[in-house]
């Protein structure tokens, strides 16, 4: 990832030529690719013609009916940024909510994610790296609208406020944003910002209505699946079954003569047969006879990927924490407690497959479609294209899903490639089998660790050791120095003050692409640390709240220790674990992305098979944009987090995931669906991510519940009956 | 050449009587709102109405849907927000969407036929489509309140 931060205002400066003074031309053909995203602009399109529209900045738009539009510069698909971007600009630049609309943003440097350093969205980091920049790009577009009006009015500005769309003088004159756009747009950009405090916030901290629900619920919406263009054909593109694998021939004589069928194309990664319809393009593509370079791939296998996580434990790895002398704690220590856990691959299955339409012409690429980096889509189009970047254009529509799975470009590469072969605009489709079979998985890991406890029972050393494959050496190598790997040791070090540690972490590469799986490795770390504090809590013979809340006493865990005894408290906590209703416990707690998480599950275990009835989740993620949102977020991750503790998994063999659908790749269903409890500290912190963190307390709250239920300790998810059977 | 009636309207449709309905939809009469998400009637996306009865239009030939009535997401509600759609917007269910479509049609189809549906009533008709945005609880919830239950009803935990 380019580390390209770069100050956002100055950004928008130098792009102001670009924005600013969007003619009406230029107006209706932005409509053209936001029609992909809200479908009211047909009816827009009319009025349009007659409405000058000014851009302000890189994130406000406002047309001489003084319609209001806000530009979403993160990707939405699902976390809710339609609404809560909008809602941090909408809060400083004074405009009615209700009346505002939304567009989705370009690949534009303006836009780039100060956190991530691309314009990308993931890492939890839309709320984190926007909180402050947002409102200031609000409140300087309504500065530059006060000050055109007091220019006009001949005032000073202090005599000029802002309100409802409008500026207001002391004497009752008022001029609409309207009015006041194009000069304002022109103006300097004011540099001395003074954002509102929180307390005044009328709009921000708010459950305000999600603005995308309406579109969702009538069918409206337009996912990338949903993009038509003049003359768009589709195309179905058979990938080879080993990953990595290449097309080495084909016999297409059966398939060209399928009805619809208008072209077939060898790309990089397979053959694509591009036809009138998706179903045309479908059958004729299962009429290819296609001979493949199955390449280094095809000898990987699941078992033969266990076998060598457990040879690297030979290896040396590299120290993330070191406090003391964990070793000579240990080998001094009353008692000495060990576990081993491993962690499978995982497929992100979103509920819209991959897809991406390309349209490459002679005079430009215009590219449509859900994904999560719209500036490494505009990058990819200019590579493939030869295009310059004001001939490559990136829209964005809404991400039925991402969980990480739409960082990734291989399927926009694959349009882009189809596309410019064929000469036409093309809509790539990957059926579920595709998706299933050709993702980017959640790597594989293996944490051993031990610990040493006092007579007391207190842990005296702990040391934990990981081993992973690097998803951010592939994307991002830049990031991994030294064999240290950020985004692989995220909960890694526990909070637990435990006077000798050691941290540690080693890289192995299975062979097999990884991918950003939904809260990255806190979901592989919080898992071995949240299940072996729990070990150690048993192994003193102590109960595991009690355990816990002893080893968090310091100055700086009174977050940990506020929502740990807040989710104790509202889940009706037994010491033990055991509720009087049969039911047990477990507990989970972790910091990730800034936000603080005590997870209690409520679970039974009958004849083997496990049931979560309710969680109860207690969370402190700092200041909040939309309570509502960070509730739906939480929810959304319980299941997230249900399915990877409790059904699905991908294996290898012979370099093919034996996966392909939902039958053998389970995911939790209605039926399966616990209660879920939420209960948020009110915080005057700075925001912390809640797209993700408790995704990863899931699986370990459930594990310690059900080792209390059977007296089993399951180290391994899926947490399925068989396991349990056998363990 | 297939003749059914979509949404009230009676259309025919030039395609090979093996493509699926989901795809005639979509593809041919470009009404979108019905979703592909697995193809073998797994996820319930492509949940639509067939004569009033839940079907999943992936897995339904169009030739056993000459002479048929089908109702889409599009078609539910002739002015403005259906029931259902209206509780949905009032407990903010959707995130992402994308099986929202589904989701709706069959909550219609269950309120059809069962006026006040026991959770273990939802569980039945709803299990079939999955959403991985994980919006069940308050799927749930919009059922019951589209129901004209109270909606902070007892919950079994």
């Amino acid at each position: 990832m380019k580390n390209d931060k770069g100050n956002a205002v100055n950004a928008v400066n130098n792009n102001r030529r670009q924005f600013l003074k969007t003619s009406a031309a230029a107006a209706a053909s932005t409509s053209a690719g936001a029609l992909m995203i809200g479908f009211h602009l047909p009816a827009i399109a009319k009025t349009v013609r007659s409405v000058k529209t000014t851009q302000a900045n890189a994130w406000v738009k406002i047309g001489s009916d003084n319609a209001i539009t806000l530009i979403c510069h993160r990707s939405e698909m699902g976390q809710g940024t339609y609404t809560s971007m909008p809602m941090l600009v909408a809060e400083e630049l004074e405009v009615d909510f209700s009346k505002i609309k939304v567009e989705m943003a370009p690949a534009n440097a303006a836009y780039v994610n100060s956190l991530l350093g691309g314009q990308l969205t993931g890492g939890s980091t839309s709320v984190r790296d926007a909180w402050t920049s947002l409102r200031k790009a609000g409140a300087q577009a309504r500065m530059m609208l006060v000050s055109a009006a007091a220019a006009e009015w001949k005032i000073a500005e202090n005599d000029c406020h802002a309100e409802n769309g409008q500026v207001v003088s002391k004497s009752g004159k008022k001029l609409f944003y309207g009015q006041l756009v194009e000069k304002a747009a022109v103006l300097p950009v004011p540099k001395e910002v003074k954002l509102k405090d929180a307390k005044a916030f009328k709009i921000v901290g708010k459950p305000i209505k999600r603005l995308d629900t309406l579109a969702k619920v009538t069918g409206r919406a337009g996912f990338g699946i949903d993009v038509e263009l003049p003359g768009m054909l589709i195309a179905s593109l058979a990938q080879c079954p080993v990953l990595g694998g290449k097309p080495l021939s084909v016999d297409d004589a059966k398939a060209r003569a399928m009805p619809g069928v208008r072209a077939v194309v060898k790309i990089d990664d397979g053959v694509a047969v591009v036809a009138d319809s998706f179903w045309q393009a479908k059958t004729a593509r299962d009429a290819l006879n296609i001979t493949w370079e199955s390449g280094a791939g095809a000898a990987l296998s699941s078992v033969g990927i266990s076998t060598s996580l457990k040879e690297a434990l030979a290896k040396p790895a590299a120290v993330v924490k070191k406090i003391g002398d964990a070793d000579m704690a240990i080998a001094g220590a009353a008692k000495k407690v060990e576990a081993s856990y491993e962690l499978p691959f995982l497929a992100h299955a979103t509920m819209e497959p991959m897809n991406f339409t390309a349209d490459v012409r002679k005079d430009g690429c215009d590219i449509y479609g859900p994904t999560q980096f719209p500036q490494l889509a505009e990058g990819v189009a200019m590579q493939l294209t030869g295009f310059p970047k004001e001939k490559v254009n990136v829209h964005t529509t809404f991400l039925g899903g991402g969980f990480g799975r739409r960082i990734d470009v291989d399927f926009i590469v694959q349009a882009i490639q189809i596309s410019k072969a064929v000469g036409k605009p093309v809509k790539l489709i990957w059926t579920r089998e595709d998706d299933m079979t050709h993702d980017f998985y959640r790597p594989v890991s293996l944490h051993t660790l031990s610990a040493g406890l006092d007579e007391r029972g207190m842990p005296v050393a702990l040391k934990f050791r990981l081993t992973s494959q690097s998803v951010t050496a592939r994307l991002f190598p830049a990031f991994v120095k030294d064999g240290l790997e950020p985004f692989m040791t995220e909960a890694a070090v526990t909070p637990y003050q435990i006077g000798n540690m050691t941290v540690e972490n080693a890289i192995i590469d299975s062979g097999v692409r990884v991918g950003y799986w939904r809260s990255v490795s806190h979901a592989l770390n919080a898992f071995a640390n949240e299940s072996f504090v729990d070990e150690m809590a048993h192994a003193a013979g102590k109960d595991p709240l009690a355990f816990r809340t002893a080893l968090i006493t310091g100055k700086d865990n009174e977050r940990f220790r506020n929502v740990l005894k807040l989710a104790a408290d509202k889940a009706g906590y037994k010491p033990g674990g055991k509720l009087a209703n049969g039911r047990t416990q477990g507990i989970a707690l972790m910091e990730g992305y800034g936000t603080y998480v005590a997870q209690i599950a409520e679970v039974s275990v009958i004849n083997n098979a496990i049931k979560v009835h309710k969680m109860t989740v207690a969370v402190d993620c700092g200041m909040m944009v939309n309570p509502d949102i960070v509730k739906a977020q939480i929810e959304s991750s319980v299941v997230y987090g249900l399915s990877a503790a409790l059904l699905s998994k991908i294996t290898f063999k012979d370099g093919r995931v034996e996966q392909s659908n939902f039958h053998d790749y389970p995911v939790l269903r209605m039926n399966e669906m616990p209660k879920v409890d939420i209960h948020l500290v009110a915080s005057t912190e700075p925001p912390g991510g809640i797209g993700e963190p408790i995704t990863a307390t899931t699986g370990p709250s459930v594990a310690n519940a059900v080792f209390i239920a059977s007296g089993k300790r399951l180290r391994a998810m899926p947490m399925t009956s068989t396991a349990l059977n056998s363990a | 050449m297939t003749k059914l009636n979509v949404n009230g309207r009676a259309v025919s449709i030039s395609a090979s009587p093996d493509t699926p309905l989901l795809w005639a939809l979509r593809d041919h009469l470009k009404l979108n709102g019905t979703k592909y998400g697995c193809g073998m009637a797994l996820c319930g996306a492509c949940t639509v109405h067939m004569n009033g009865e839940p079907i999943r239009s992936c897995s339904t030939p169009l030739s056993a849907c000459a002479g048929k009535n089908i109702t889409t997401i599009e078609g539910i509600s002739t002015n403005g927000l259906h029931p259902v759609q209206k509780a949905w917007v009032e407990f903010d269910v959707p995130q992402c969407g994308y099986c929202q479509s589904g989701q709706i049609m069959s909550a219609v189809a269950l309120l059809n036929k069962n006026k006040k549906p026991t959770d273990a009533e939802i569980d039945a008709a709803m299990s079939g489509n999955v959403c991985r945005c994980g919006t069940y609880q308050r799927v749930r919830a919009a059922i019951h309140k589209a129901a004209g239950v109270v909606t902070n009803v007892k919950v079994e935990a």
